[in-house]
This record gives C-alpha cells, structure tokens and sequence, in this order.
C-alpha cells in the first residue's frame, strides 16, 4: 500500500474544515420554503419583552404585519435592525421574537438602537422558535389580518429583498 | 431561596469555577508529564498518568456538584442557574437542568471525560507503562482543550452581579421530563468514551505498536462506548416520541443525526477490531475508523454549537465559540489524522484470506455501515455545500434519508446473517448452505405471510422488512442450535461474547420489525370531540369522559379523561394533558400512551374549540415498543461480550495460539 493513500482521510477532513471555517458566519439569505406557510400562526400566550404583560396570538390579529425573530448575538441581526426601524416608520407593522436572547440585553439594544417593533416576546427558551421552525437568527415571517402566515425569508431584511417581499406584502388582505 | 442581602452572596458558586480552573491545570500537567516521560523513557513521570487521572476526574466532579448545588439552591446569583431553573422546580428537575443548556451540558461532558480517564487508570493494571501513560497523556490533551473551551467561552459559574434576579427563568418545560434526565448522560456517555478508543489508537500509532493486543485492549472499551451511545439513542428517539405530542420517534435532525453516526462508525469498528484482534488483519483500517468514530462525535456534539449548523433545537450558536470549537476539532481529528497518515502500517497484512470468509463479511458489513454514516453526513452538509457553492437554497427532508438508509440497512441485515455464521480465512458454499437453507426458505415465506395476516393484502416494504428480519433471526438461532448442538441446556455454557453477539443481531432484526410495522400499519386521525364523544380507529373506540383542570407544582393543565374500549371490552384509561408552564406562559402537550407489547395507542390533546370540544390526535401504532425493544437487546448483548472472561484473564502482550483457537464472535 501506497503511504500516499493514508494522506486522503486528512485532505477530505481539511477541505471540510475549511468549509466550516469559511460559512461560520454565513446565514442563510434567501428564502426557505416552510411547511407553515398557509397555516395560522402557532398558539401562544407569552409576556411581553417591554411591560411584562402577557400577549396572545390576538394580538397578532387585525392588519397585515411582520413577525420578526431576532437575538442581541446575532450580528446580522444588528445589520438588519436600521432597515426595520425604516419600515417601521413607514408604518409598517413589526412584532419581534426576541430568540434565545437573554432579557436584559434585549431591552438594553432596544434602547440603544431604537425600537421598530409593536411589541416583543421574549423567546428565551426558543419554545415558539421550536414550534416555528426557526432555522437561525434573522428570520421574517409575513402575515395576513387573519394571523396566517404567508411567506417566510431567513436571513437579514434590506432594501434589496423587500423589493421582492414588499409586493407580497403589500397584496396581503 | 437566596433570602441574605447582597453583601451576604455565598462563595460557593467560586470554588465549583477554581474547581474547574484546577482541574484544567491538572489536564496540562497529565498531558505534559506522562508523555514526556515517554519521550524520555522516565518510569517515574509515566506513572504519574495515573494520580493525575484521577485528581483531574475528582476536580470535575467538584465543579459538577458545586454547579448542582447552585440549582437545588436556587442561586440565582449564578447566571446560568438564573436562566434554567425556577424555585417552583420539583428538584430533581433542577439537577437535571444542570445540563438542561449549553454550558452546563458542557461541563457535563468534560466531567464525564475525566471519569472515563479513571476508568481507564483503574481497569488497566495489565497495560505496559509506556501504553498506558501515552493513553492518558492524550486524553488529558482532550481535556485540557474542552476544558480552556468551558473556561473561557462558556463559564457556568458566571455571575449577573450586581442585580441578582429573585427568580429564575425556569427550566424548558420540553426538558421537564425522565427522559432528559437520563439521556443528555448516557449519550454524552457514549460520546465520551469513545475518546478512550481513540487515544488507544493514537497512542498505538505513537508507540507503533498497532498489534492484536492492541486490539484486544481497545474491544472493550469500545463495545463500552457502543453501549452508552445505543442507550442513549434509544432514550432520544422514546423521548422525542411521548414528549413531543406527535408520535413520531426519529426525525432526522441534525442533533440526531449527530448521534447516529458515531453509533454506526462505533458499531463497524467493534467488528473490525474483531477482525484485527483474532486474525491481525485490516490494522490501518481499524485504527482509522477509531479516530472517525471519536471524530464524528466530536462533531456531532459540538458543530451544533458553533454557528455552523443550526437546528431548532440546538443551543444559541455564538461566532466566538465557533472559531475555538473549530480550532479544537482541527487539533484533534486533523492531528489525529496527520499521525495516522504518517505511521499507519504500509504493509500488507500478513493473513490471508478468501472472498468467501467471515473476513470479507465483516469487511463488506464495515463498508455499508460507513456508506451509511457518510449518506447521514453528506445528508446534514449538503445544504451547507450547496449554499457555499452558490448554487441556491435547498432543504434535504426525511425522505433522503430514508432513500439512502433503507437500502443499506437491508442489505446490512442479510450481511449479518451470513457473517455470524461464516467461517474465518475460507469458507464453502456448501456448508452455507447447509446452515443457513432452513432460514433462507423460511424467512420470504414468513414475509409473504406477515402482510396478508395483518391487513389481508400484500405490502413490498412489510415483506422485506419482515422477510430479512425473519431471515436474521432465523439464521443466528440456527447458530445457536448447531453450536449447542440440540441441547438447549448447554446455550449458557457457549462463551459470552456468543451469545452476546446473538442476542445483538436478534435485536438489530427485533429493530427492523418494530420500524416496518409502524411505518406501514400505523393508524392516525385529527378528530373534533366533546364530552361524551366517541371515536373509533382500528380495533379500538376512544370515549371522552370528561375535561377539567389540574395544577401541577410548576404548571396549571387541562386535561381530558379518555376510556378506551378494545370492541366492547374496557382496557383502561388515557389522560393526556396540555400544559401551561407558568413562569415562561410556554404550552407543552404531554400525550397519553397506553403501551402493550404489540400496540401502542397515542392521545394527545390539539388545540381548544368552541363549546367545550378539542382537536385531539388520535394513533394506534403497532409495535412500537419493538423499535426500542430491539435497542435494549443490542446494548445487553454488548454488555455479556463486554464481560466475556477472556478480557479478565491475565493479558499478554500478544495472543496465543489457543486465543486464536477460541475464536468465536
């Protein structure tokens, strides 16, 4: 047997190392197709991030929104954050999940970036993530007045994909 | 309840953190000393490996019973005890949820590593000094890399001064459960120790003393390993089955997946250490899948973590951590795989033998189960590839996996069969033949039969899971009866290591028929009921009794009374519940399982409708218990060839000729 050959093993290992270390950072930008879409939004009855008073899935209801799920250590997240401060101004409606995140340093971001979201949860424990299919932080959900979800994008929210998004969006009842 | 003021905080948190610090100190010096000694041919410096072991297992354990501690305490001052636990918590709970999250589960692992070392210190007395002191040098170069990665990116023993919360954030109510008591352990168990294997292999290719003793010496430590891993997979698939409220009992996540490929690496390395043992064959080959089957569960357990991949329930992943998780898997799997490319064996092996032969079996049994392990890995990287190529999005669903895993396990099946029974060097097709034609016409007949008995029609994937697992079964208790021959009596008198290995196969085949009749007779509806509703599926009529509300000590529930009539007969009561964890508001749907040998029947309560009535998910799943029926079967096999009395026998350096003689399994 050639030595040579003992070498593979090693070689198939750096390639795949090298793989990891180039996507560490890397999230997922494009949109993933979800099994939820075109079902209601899970049952929930968690407290809000901000007053600590308890929110339902009600209070998703009423007019089309966005469901944002978000964490302080995700850095896309924060890359993502100035763009839905500008939605929001354009009187866009956001709730956000606040996912796997540790409380005090969500409110803290909130008030050191300002706050584009009707109100948060706060995920801790990634249960409602869980029962989303959350795949990573950043991820938008879109949904109708009735509390349906519609459309799904993983990855950081910018000028370039709400091109696409914001029709769809916007033909929500 | 922490009930002094802030001045009065306890310390006791500080000494698990110095426990851990001394315990990395320890590590260093366990690494440096005993190699070092090796280097230098010092006895002195060798036999400290064994002292340093165990002072370094005994930090461990401090550290592990202080963070404990802070749980059945209710610290909140600690961090990580302020996140996962609550003083509502039942206490066993709060010393499960010590590896309820990532650092504690981190800590957990290096714990278990440094009694593993002990382990090996202790049950070694036979091993050559030089052996030994490279064996534990190298696991205390593991340690001292895990540990510096709990230390500095994962500290449980962190504090969130000066405001210490008055209550905890609770435990995930998912993890509120037996099940995760027991399995975080038992897997992380099986991870672990196959860190022994792999230093015996590392230390083997140092010494260049890669030889049947080696192998001998590596055998049981790695059906040790194999054990605690089949467990531990065992406990995740039942647990994800009653916990999660959908009846499904593998969904091929990453996590999971994560664990099944070091079990099957595992599983192909004990067989070929057989083979390197009895007949110093496939050296390279062994000593390779060793350093892969530690490899993978380093992978496993720690790409979930480090942003690379992620899963829905995988721990908050964090770049820091990814890079350090990188730079410790790069050290261990690619200086493992440097040494191995460098001091492998060229040589070909000196034994000889023919493609008919228990040899090629067990090679062709290697080769399926790594096909199958890398389909697995190939499978959870994929997207990752793709992506990176830029070739656009994709998502690899349980349906590739089934695609790829179905065939290799059937075809792994009927391997099995003609392995156990073949023999070493050469064998004829004739006497196969004559072992094997009673199983080999009897087993498509009882999987033509299995379909049309139970549902009255032919069913292809129930004819072959039936047909091969009849044929294993079959094939392992003909085994049994020619080697005891026809005396039934004299079966406890065949070696251990035989009749261990039969009740292993008769488990991977009790396995196969628990997968093949749930997957293909299971019954499930999604029905509207009300109080005094009833439904029927199958044999079986569901009544709804009555609804109302129990309080738990963390929780308040709904929960509904089922009867549940076999025809006509009353065979007992189903009472599933919905859960409303109150300090996180979190709902949780606790099923109702009604378990005989043959069926289960799964309620679990859906969502609340109008006037009193619930969507509730209604199952009977037949054989269900056999999936994991046949796990226990493996591991208990495993465990007699474990304790086999030739591995207590005094070892020599390498086998004798009656070893060889003896040879069995």
């Amino acid at each position: 047997m050639n030595r040579f050959i003992l070498f593979v093993p090693l070689v198939g290992f750096t390639i795949l190392a090298g793989l990891f270390f180039l996507t560490i950072d890397r999230k997922d930008k494009d949109v993933l197709p979800s099994p939820l879409v075109g079902q209601p939004f899970p049952e929930f009855e968690m407290v809000s991030l901000e007053t600590g008073e308890v929110v339902t899935r009600d209070d998703l209801l009423g007019k089309r929104a966005l469901v944002n799920v978000w964490a302080t250590w995700c850095p896309t997240c924060k890359a993502e954050h100035s763009f839905l401060n500008l939605l929001a101004a354009e009187g866009i409606r956001i709730y956000g999940i606040n996912y796997k995140d540790e409380e005090r340093k969500a409110i803290q971001w909130l008030a050191s970036y300002g706050n584009p979201y009707r109100w948060n949860l706060s995920d801790t424990n990634g249960q409602l993530g869980l029962e989303l299919g959350v795949y990573g932080a950043p991820e938008t959900f879109l949904l109708d007045s009735r509390g349906i979800i519609r459309g799904r994008h993983v990855g950081d929210l910018n000028a370039r994909v709400w091109s696409t998004l914001e029709p769809e969006f916007e033909s929500l009842p | 309840m922490l009930t002094e003021a802030y001045g009065a905080l306890s310390s006791i948190p500080e000494f698990g953190q110095l426990a851990l610090i001394m315990a990395f100190v320890v590590a260093v010096f366990q690494t440096v000393v005993p190699l070092w000694g090796v280097h230098r041919n010092n006895t002195l410096m060798m036999a400290y490996a064994r002292p340093l072991a165990a002072a370094q297992a005994l930090f461990l354990l401090v550290s592990l019973v202080v963070l404990a501690w802070c749980f059945v305490v209710d610290d909140f001052s600690v961090t990580y005890v302020a996140t996962n636990s609550n003083s509502a918590l039942p206490t066993p709970f709060k010393i499960s949820a010590v590896w309820g999250a990532h650092e504690g589960s981190l800590l957990l692992w290096v714990a278990l590593l440094g009694c593993w070392g002990v382990a090996v210190a202790l049950f070694s007395r036979s091993l050559p000094l030089d052996m030994l002191a490279r064996v534990l040098g190298i696991m205390g170069l593991i340690s001292t890399g895990f540990i510096l990665f709990t230390l500095e990116t994962s500290n449980p023993f962190a504090r969130t001064l000066p405001s210490v919360p008055s209550e905890g954030g609770d435990l995930n109510p998912l993890l509120q459960d037996f099940g995760l008591i027991v399995h975080p352990p038992t897997l992380y168990m099986g991870y672990v120790g196959l860190s022994v294997v792999f230093s015996f292999a590392v230390a083997a290719l140092l010494g260049g003393r890669l030889d049947a003793a080696w192998a001998r010496w590596s055998r049981p430590w790695t059906t040790a390993a194999w054990i605690f891993l089949t467990i531990g997979i065992a406990l995740g698939s039942w647990w994800a089955y009653y916990e999660l409220g959908w009846g499904g009992w593998w969904f091929w996540d990453p996590v999971e997946n994560a664990s099944l490929m070091p079990w099957l690496v595992a599983t192909a390395l004990m067989h070929s250490l057989a083979v390197t043992e009895k007949r110093g064959l496939f050296k390279s080959w062994t000593v390779l899948l060793a350093i892969i089957a530690f490899s993978l569960s380093l992978l496993g357990t720690f790409l979930v973590r480090s942003g690379v991949l992620t899963s829905v329930h995988a721990f908050a992943s964090d770049p820091e951590r990814g890079v350090f998780v990188l730079a410790l898997l790069g050290i261990c799997v690619g200086g493992s795989l440097l040494i191995y490319a460098l001091k492998a064996p060229t040589v070909a092996s000196v034994g000889r033998y023919d493609w008919l032969s228990r040899e090629s079996f067990l090679l062709m049994n290697n080769l399926l189960l790594l096909v199958a392990a890398f389909a697995i890995l190939l499978g959870t990287l994929y997207p990752l590839l793709i992506d990176f190529l830029g070739m656009g999005k994709i998502s690899v669903g349980a349906s590739w996996f089934n695609v790829m895993f179905v065939p290799v396990s059937v075809m792994l099946t009927l391997i099995i069969g003609i392995g156990a029974v073949s023999r070493w060097k050469t064998d004829q097709t004739k006497r196969l033949g004559r072992e094997l034609g009673l199983a080999a016409v009897a087993a498509p007949v009882l999987g033509i039969a299995t379909p049309l008995i139970v549902s009255g029609e032919l069913n292809g994937q129930v004819i072959l899971g039936i047909g091969i697992a009849s044929w294993l079964i079959l094939a392992s208790l003909l085994d049994v009866w020619k080697k005891c021959r026809g005396q039934l009596q004299r079966i406890p008198s065949l070696s251990l290591s035989f009749n261990g290995m039969i009740l292993a196969h008769i488990g991977v085949a009790v396995t196969v028929v628990g997968v093949t009749m749930v997957a293909n007779y299971s019954q499930e509806e999604s029905v509207r009921m009300s109080v005094g509703d009833s439904h029927t599926l199958g044999d079986y009529r569901f009544e709804f009794v009555e609804a109302g509300q129990i309080r738990g000590p963390n929780y308040h529930a709904d929960a509904i009374r089922f009867r549940v009539y076999d025809n006509d007969r009353l065979i007992g009561e189903l009472m599933p519940e919905k859960r409303r964890y109150t300090a996180r508001g979190s709902v949780m749907t606790e099923a109702a399982i009604d378990v005989t040998l043959f069926r289960d029947l799964y309620v679990s309560m859906g969502e609340p409708l109008e006037n009193g009535a619930w969507g509730m998910r209604i199952q009977v799943k037949p054989f269900m218990r056999w999936v994991w029926l046949g796990t226990i079967f493996m591991a208990l096999g495993g465990l007699m060839a474990m304790f086999d009395k030739r591995y207590r026998q005094p070892r020599r350096s390498a086998p004798s000729p009656s070893a060889i003689a003896e040879a069995t399994a």
